[in-house]
């Protein structure tokens, strides 16, 4: 089962590369861009009967540094296998 | 003083922290593999080098704080053995959870790698004494992720209990409060950015590094 888990930085936390990206974005004559936020996206392939509870163990023990990052999961429904 | 350094895939500061401590110690230190999950009898120091562990994966030090032979660290470092964790090695003990804060990007972006003086905080130290409080030593950095960051209650705690060893004297990499290394609560885990292997010998430019390796053969033996 595919899982995907987001994991971005907590608000507060300077982003120096979302800054970087943000004022390529302003050199590239984008207008209106805000802010920049950059994280990173970890797709899980699982096997079935892995809950919930083990996937935010995973997040919490080395996917995500939860003094610096907030962390979400997003599970593919079963049924919308292929 | 017994000595062992850990090496992780991409250590690359693992045999120049040998040297300097055989040169202050007059022993050699082990060398154990990361995969290890024992370290050798009666050690008084542990050193985690600089390098680029597991290329810097996920996060800097994230994959090599869940080795094998982290388990062996974190129970020598409760023991009161002294870990001292440099550049990467203070990454690893971040993400191990010996050390509280994390290292983020530096934030100017660059790599940076020069001799930046450092003002040391704390001289009472198993780490420090060769120091005196207050002075400016010179010491190198070569890192990518310095950055150190914590939530403000941390960052006031260690102010409080003295556990800031070392600040940055210019701007160097976004760190807050400019913490250059810090201690752990018990006082026998150091981490810092900079490279004090690299400052021990007049060939290097300066011996301020050599102060350290000799606070820590007085202190633990």
């Amino acid at each position: 089962m595919k899982t995907r888990v987001y994991v971005t930085l907590k608000n507060g936390v300077l982003d120096p590369q979302g800054k970087a990206i943000h004022h390529a974005l302003e050199g590239l004559g984008f207008k209106g861009v805000n802010d920049v936020r950059a994280g990173k996206l970890i797709e899980l392939d699982l096997a079935d009967g892995v809950g919930d509870d083990e996937v935010e163990a995973m997040c919490r023990k080395l996917l995500a540094n939860t003094v610096i990052e907030n962390f979400r999961i997003e599970r593919e429904a079963a049924e919308t296998r292929a | 003083m017994n000595s062992a350094v850990i090496v992780f895939p991409g250590s690359n500061c693992d045999r120049d922290l040998a040297v300097a401590l055989e040169q202050v110690t007059g022993r050699k230190p082990a060398m154990v593999w990361h995969r290890d999950s024992e370290l050798p009898a009666g050690l008084d120091l542990i050193a985690v080098p600089g390098g680029f562990s597991y290329g810097d994966y996920l996060r800097s030090g994230a994959m090599a704080a869940r080795s094998p032979v982290m388990g062996a660290v974190r129970a020598a470092a409760e023991r009161g053995v002294a870990v001292l964790g440099i550049c990467n090695g203070f990454q690893i003990l971040t993400e191990a959870g010996l050390l509280p804060g994390a290292l983020m990007r530096n934030a100017g972006l660059n790599f940076v790698c020069r001799d930046v003086p450092l003002k040391v905080e704390n001289s009472q130290t198993a780490f420090t004494s060769r120091y005196e409080a207050g002075e400016t030593v010179t010491i190198p950095v070569a890192h990518h992720d310095g950055n150190y960051q914590a939530d403000r209650d941390t960052l006031d705690r260690l102010e409080g209990e003295g556990r800031i060893a070392f600040r940055y004297a210019d701007e160097v990499n976004g760190s807050a409060r400019s913490i250059a290394g810090i201690v752990s609560e018990a006082g026998n885990v150091l981490g810092m950015m900079p490279h004090p292997e690299r400052m021990v010998e007049p060939a290097h430019g300066g011996t301020d590094g050599r102060r350290l390796f000799e606070g820590l053969l007085e202190a633990v033996g």
